[in-house]
């Protein structure tokens, strides 16, 4: 029993100590050092430079945009990327078709054209910039289902 | 001495030398005038003195390249609204009295009348610069003088083809300056029925619609 006592009595110590020198650590958030009333440097990042198709990272993952959408409009009256991408243009044009998912409705019913719910194309997929990750990323995709 | 009589056209001699010098001089005054006061109709303040102006397309003109860019090199309204040759310019000048008419009515006084009126306002002006091979585009951008290593992917691809296919900048870069009025894309039931945007087609009903899917 007094072991016990003794053992919880050490790790409490061994854990406040830890908390001491976490204290003694400097914590930075994203903003770094900068008081909230000053003006911190921004970087500057650039659209990535017009690219071929960027490959998937994970199966089902919606393909980036491999090209700038600098002044690309998506409103009531016009989508700019369906100036493109439309099955209509895509032929002309070149660019990826809309893929099928995009004629479900939320019940998995088949529609005549796009669903209004995909309409807003940079939702889900986004262009890239030269930002580099502000943390590393060790994700990993699960294996692909055969 | 040499009489300068003798010189002088009949007419010249009528009205006599001093009149005539200051006729000549009458003349350059309101030649100078009359430019002057075209030219101070020409300029983006003068536009947008106009609330009608300034609240609809000079706001939406505010987020294009043609408004702010790198290196402040700038295209203002009459840079791409008004001619730069002499009789276009004045054939655009006087329609536009049709304006100040328009103005006085107040057809889009408010932004919401604006916009109802955005379709046949923005078919008039794409209609004009088709007609002019879109002229005072290339005023800046000719297209000889065009480098596609420069360029995108894709506009490095596509203008070849479209200057060959005999196509004007108008064709593809509408809504490059101001928003668009709704354009029926035949992407859904949105927008069905309103105008259809040509990309320099002959004849936009022959094609037909592209056939097939995309994965996934």
């Amino acid at each position: 029993m007094r072991f016990i006592t003794a053992l919880t009595l050490a790790s409490a110590l061994l854990l406040s100590g830890a908390g001491l020198a976490g204290a003694q650590e400097k914590l930075l958030s994203e903003r770094g050092d900068v008081a909230i009333d000053e003006e911190m440097k921004v970087d500057m990042f650039r659209p990535e430079k017009d690219s071929d198709l960027i490959p998937r990272d994970f199966q089902k993952q919606p393909p980036l945009i491999p090209h700038t959408v600098k002044g690309y409009n998506i409103t009531q009256n016009f989508n700019k990327c369906m100036d493109c991408h439309s099955k209509e243009r895509a032929e002309e044009t070149g660019a990826t078709l809309v893929a099928k998912s995009h004629y479900l409705d939320r019940e998995a019913n088949k529609l005549k054209n796009i669903s209004p719910r995909r309409y807003f194309c940079m939702q889900c997929h986004v262009p890239q910039f030269d930002a580099k990750p502000l943390v590393e990323n060790t994700y990993k995709p699960a294996r692909r289902e055969e | 001495m040499m009489r300068l009589d003798k010189y002088m056209p009949a007419w010249l001699k009528r009205i006599g030398l001093t009149s005539a010098l200051l006729l000549f001089v009458a003349g350059i005054v309101f030649w100078g005038g009359f430019n002057w006061a075209l030219e101070w109709t020409n300029r983006e303040a003068f536009c947008i003195s106009c609330h009608e102006m300034e609240e609809n397309v000079f706001r939406e003109y505010q987020n294009t390249i043609h408004y702010t860019n790198r290196t402040g090199v700038r295209a203002t309204c009459p840079d791409c609204h008004v001619p730069k040759e002499w009789v276009p310019k004045i054939i655009r000048k006087i329609q536009a009295s049709n304006e100040v008419f328009h103005k006085v009515l107040g057809t889009i006084s408010t932004p919401e009348k604006f916009n109802a009126k955005r379709s046949q306002l923005s078919q008039n002006e794409w209609r004009r610069m088709k007609a002019n091979d879109s002229q005072e585009c290339r005023n800046c951008h000719n297209y000889d003088y065009m480098d596609y290593t420069e360029q995108g992917k894709r506009a490095a691809k596509q203008h070849p083809e479209a200057f060959v296919a005999g196509k004007t900048c108008i064709d593809c870069h509408k809504g490059i300056a101001h928003q668009l009025p709704a354009i029926d894309q035949h992407i859904g039931v949105q927008n069905e029925g309103a105008v259809v945007m040509s990309h320099g087609e002959e004849d936009e009903a022959e094609k037909p619609p592209a056939e097939g899917e995309g994965q996934n």
